[in-house]
């Protein structure tokens, strides 16, 4: 390791990574299919980040997604997000915004590109083909749309509510609908509406497409969760069984809703960065960077370098932290009790280090607009010096104890796998995807914030098994600590934050010397910032996969609209197509080692 | 008349006294599991938390006495006692010391394993009873776990009964004056522990509760004291297996000398079986379990193959005369 050390970072080098469009992707489009109107985004939508854009006419999607996914040479193999704007309140509107949007974010591994899709929509006819038949994973985003927006996908195969219960009236993203308790009639719950609740969680294996018997078997359904000990957090997973091996089996998500997509309407842009640190709530400051990112984006902030390197710090931290726990837990699951109490007390000592940089553990909401709260604490490289050093042999004990035990791999090898082009279709990214032996990582594959400058690998597995996913991110932890390590000899002097009215807080130092500062200091630190009208993505390889924010700013000191992308959102819908055949304790291993945080599915 | 109300004060001193031992190996158990896992363990109630029991006791007669509406009541209620028991029982058979002992029954060792098998009914019934799905499930891998190792069990201490001639646990341990039996019987002792851990559904076999995929399994629907029996009984199978394998294997009370000398007989006999718990606890802190049928099969393609050659090579040493 010592080899990293003498290597000098400079981030002066770093360049953003920028989107390759060589070759203008509307002209390859229309070269398979001449019908398609693609028409390019407008000035007015203001989209800041590289990502080409355009506007379909409704009738015309399947047409275009067959092109995408089928047709064109080096397809859109990866459906990124699907996500919908209420635009009815939107005062900088593009000539082609209507009442709906509906936004289709997809990805081309092999070309490393991305492409965005917009659909516009009129309040009158909210209805929309589905691409279900193209990705699998859309399933569940054109799901959350119909719970959200309402906006229906014809021929969808489920088309239910996920993560608003069943008995929930009208669709919690739309304008219309308040985001505020105050705004709304006091909560009562009659005895009618009681019986109401009680009638829906009956049990019936038809409505959730699963059928009670077959012409040898009567099944039995095992209801796994909400509270279960294995699956981490409120999620239940409804279980068709034939003995102890699962036939089929049917994730049920949603009842660790907050409603943080609607919260980003009503925060300004400053204060809701806390609220971003409870998404992935074990991902810390992680969470808070593709947030910030992208509004530094929509306001053309430059961060300083010395941020650039404490961010990036900080968020392998986490990185180690999130690992630590998912390597403890996963051995949990299959049986081991004691590694999770060794890993504590390592996570312990790290987190004693955040505590020292940020003033909390878990949640330390530390990024800020613009840079970070604050610069390190004196004496902070001896701290992180002395856990660099420490944690390797200790991961070198819990390599005998949990990675090397033979009936670990008993129990994991060959359990749960799937391949790199199911992970794909399923949208299955970080540890998850690479553990297929597909290396992908958006920290190498699209450096932000400086990561080209580092020297580090990409752990990859090859089964996809259980294990292969438990190995990447073991090893993931060893790059971590090389990136610290070389974040530690190559501190930059400077600034924590830029020098931009719209940080937050913005710079103090100058107000009592002229008006001119005083006056928005004074309005950015009372109302927020107010971010330029446009749209942005930015996405970050968080702990458990990629994280990104889709910002919409009409103008405001608050969002217009605040899309979150999880990575577990993904993992969690693969479910099915992985227990089918398992024993019970396979599917303990399995959800054990697909890692997520209910949190950060349900948002 | 003398000697049967003396065998009843005995019966009474040994039961009065195992019940108390099995309730302080819990605080044991999560002491020196704490320490082995870096952390301190309950160490509040009275010195070094040596009451944790007493309160834990204090908590569970405490708690509502509950019978789910949905389950079969007597059975539900019949099961623990069931659990409980069967493996007091088994301490009949048991001699502690050359005068200890509540019954010297000839047919000691069979004794036992009758009641070792009766002792999985507890588990069966009580997942049966429970009328939910995780207990049904954790009684179905008992019933087919306990089934099958109780069959490697029985074969792996025959043996002992062919080196010692005899059923009877006291003239097992009278037989290993000149040398202990785990000499030459350490295949079958080694098949005994593991059909022990199996019996006893300890980690790394607690496949029947095992609660990260079946909540708590047979004794999901438990609480209060019918629980406690199930724990208590979990707790004294630990100590019969611990007592069983010294007995067999170990020599019972036996020491050889000089260190036969240096302490009473029930001493040796305790430190011994105290050795084995510990056995038990540490395996318990340090190792995974295996899948269900991962499980079976390692029973049938290696325990069973291990526990028959075991027999057959003692017969025809013994036969031949060398041992």
């Amino acid at each position: 390791m010592t080899k990293d050390n003498s290597q000098k970072i400079n981030l002066a080098n770093s360049k953003n990574w920028q989107m390759p469009n060589t070759l203008p992707i509307a002209d390859e489009i229309t070269a398979i299919n001449a019908q398609l109107l693609l028409t390019p985004v407008t000035a007015v939508e203001n989209i800041v980040d590289d990502i080409p854009s355009f506007w379909l006419a409704k009738d015309q999607l399947s047409a275009l997604m067959q092109v995408l996914r089928h047709e064109l040479d080096k397809p859109f193999d990866f459906c990124f997000d699907i996500t919908a704007i209420d635009e009815t309140e939107r005062n900088h509107k593009g000539i082609n915004v209507i009442d709906f949007t509906v936004s289709y974010h997809l990805r081309s591994y092999e070309r490393n590109q991305d492409i965005r899709i917009k659909i516009a929509l009129t309040a009158k006819d909210k209805h929309l083909n589905s691409v279900c038949a193209f990705w699998a994973n859309a399933n569940w985003y054109e799901r959350e749309i119909w719970d959200m927006f309402g906006i229906v996908f014809d021929n969808h195969p489920y088309l239910t509510r996920i993560l608003m219960p069943h008995t929930w009236q009208g669709h919690p993203l739309l304008k219309t609908h308040p985001a505020r308790a105050t705004e709304m009639e006091p909560f009562t719950l009659p005895t009618y509406q009681q019986d109401i609740e009680q009638q829906a969680l009956q049990f019936e294996p038809e409505k959730w497409g699963m059928k009670r018997q077959d012409k040898d078997n009567d099944f039995m359904f095992l209801n796994l969760g909400p509270n279960h000990p294995s699956v981490h957090g409120a999620f239940r997973i409804v279980l068709q069984m034939d003995g102890e091996e699962i036939v089929d089996c049917v994730p049920d998500i949603g009842y660790h809703h907050r409603g943080a997509e609607k919260m980003g309407e009503r925060q300004s842009w400053h204060s809701y960065i806390p609220y971003t640190d409870r998404i992935d709530y074990l991902g810390g400051v992680m969470n808070n960077f593709p947030y910030v990112m992208a509004v530094e984006k929509l306001a053309g902030i430059t961060v300083p370098d010395r941020a650039k390197v404490i961010r990036i710090m900080t968020s392998e931290m986490f990185r180690i932290l999130s690992h630590l726990l998912f390597y403890g837990t996963f051995a949990q699951d299959i049986g081991a009790l004691s590694p999770i109490f060794y890993m504590f007390i390592d996570r312990e000592k790290l987190f004693a280090i955040i505590e020292a940089f940020t003033g909390a553990r878990m949640h330390p909401s530390w990024f800020r607009i613009g840079g970070i709260a604050s610069d390190l604490p004196k004496g902070w490289d001896k701290l992180v010096r002395d856990f660099v050093e420490y944690l390797p042999a200790r991961l070198d004990i819990y390599e005998k104890m949990v990675m090397q035990n033979s009936l670990i791999k008993l129990r994991s090898v060959d359990v749960g796998a799937y391949t790199a082009s199911e992970a794909i279709e399923w949208g299955v990214t970080g540890p998850g995807l690479r553990a297929t032996g597909y290396s992908w990582d958006l920290r190498k594959q699209r450096p932000y914030s400086g990561y080209d400058q580092f020297d580090f690998e990409i752990p990859t597995g090859n089964k996809g098994d259980c294990y292969d996913r438990c190995r990447v991110r073991v090893d993931e932890m060893r790059e971590s600590i090389r990136i610290i390590k070389q974040c530690l000899e190559n501190m930059p002097e400077g600034p924590v934050k830029a020098e931009h009215p719209q940080t937050t807080p913005p710079d103090k130092s100058r107000t009592m010397v002229d008006i001119d500062t005083l006056i928005p200091h004074f309005v950015n630190v009372s109302w927020g910032p107010v971010i330029p009208a446009g749209e942005v993505t930015m996405a970050v390889e968080a702990t458990k996969g990629i994280m990104a924010y889709h910002l919409i700013s009409d103008g405001n000191t608050m969002s217009y609209r605040t899309r979150i992308r999880t990575p577990s959102f993904a993992h969690l819908q693969m479910l099915p197509l992985l227990s089918r055949g398992q024993m019970v304790a396979d599917l303990i291993a399995t959800l054990g080692s697909v890692d997520y945080v209910m949190a950060d599915v349900d948002r | 008349m003398l000697e049967v109300i003396w065998k009843l004060i005995e019966m009474t001193i040994i039961i009065a006294l195992l019940i108390p031992i099995a309730a302080m190996l819990v605080w044991v158990e999560r002491r020196m599991i704490g320490i082995w896992q870096d952390r301190l363990g309950p160490n509040r109630v009275g010195p070094f938390g040596i009451l944790q029991s007493m309160a834990d006791l204090l908590k569970v007669l405490g708690k509502e006495d509950w019978i789910p509406p949905f389950s079969d009541k007597v059975v539900f209620v019949l099961a623990p006692v069931i659990a409980a028991v069967t493996v007091l029982m088994s301490f009949a058979v048991v001699p502690f010391t050359p005068t200890i002992g509540v019954s010297d029954l000839n047919i000691g060792l069979l004794f036992f394993l009758a009641m070792t098998s009766l002792a999985v009914y507890g588990v069966v019934l009580a997942g049966w009873a429970s009328n939910s799905k995780y207990a049904l499930l954790g009684g179905m891998r008992a019933a087919a776990q306990t089934v099958s190792y109780e069959v490697f069990m029985g074969l792996s201490v025959m043996g002992v009964v062919l080196l010692t001639g005899s059923f009877n646990l006291r003239e097992i341990v009278l037989a290993q004056q000149d040398g202990w039996l785990i000499q030459t019987q350490f295949l079958g002792f080694f098949v005994f522990l593991i059909a022990g851990i199996a019996e006893s559904h300890r980690l790394p076999f607690d496949l029947p509760e095992a609660e990260t995929e079946l909540t708590a399994g047979f004794h999901t629907e438990y609480s209060g004291l019918k629980f406690a029996l199930f724990f208590l009984g979990e707790y004294l199978s630990v100590t019969l297996i611990s007592t069983m394998s010294v007995t067999l294997f170990f020599g019972g009370w036996l020491m050889p000398e000089p260190l036969a000398s240096w302490l009473p007989p029930l001493v040796w006999f305790i430190l011994k079986v105290a050795f084995f718990v510990m056995f038990f606890i540490l395996l318990r802190t340090s190792l995974p379990r295996p899948r269900f049928d991962q499980l079976l099969s390692f029973g049938w393609l290696v325990m069973l193959p291990l526990a028959l050659f075991n027999l057959l090579a003692t017969a025809a040493l013994r036969l031949a005369g060398i041992i």
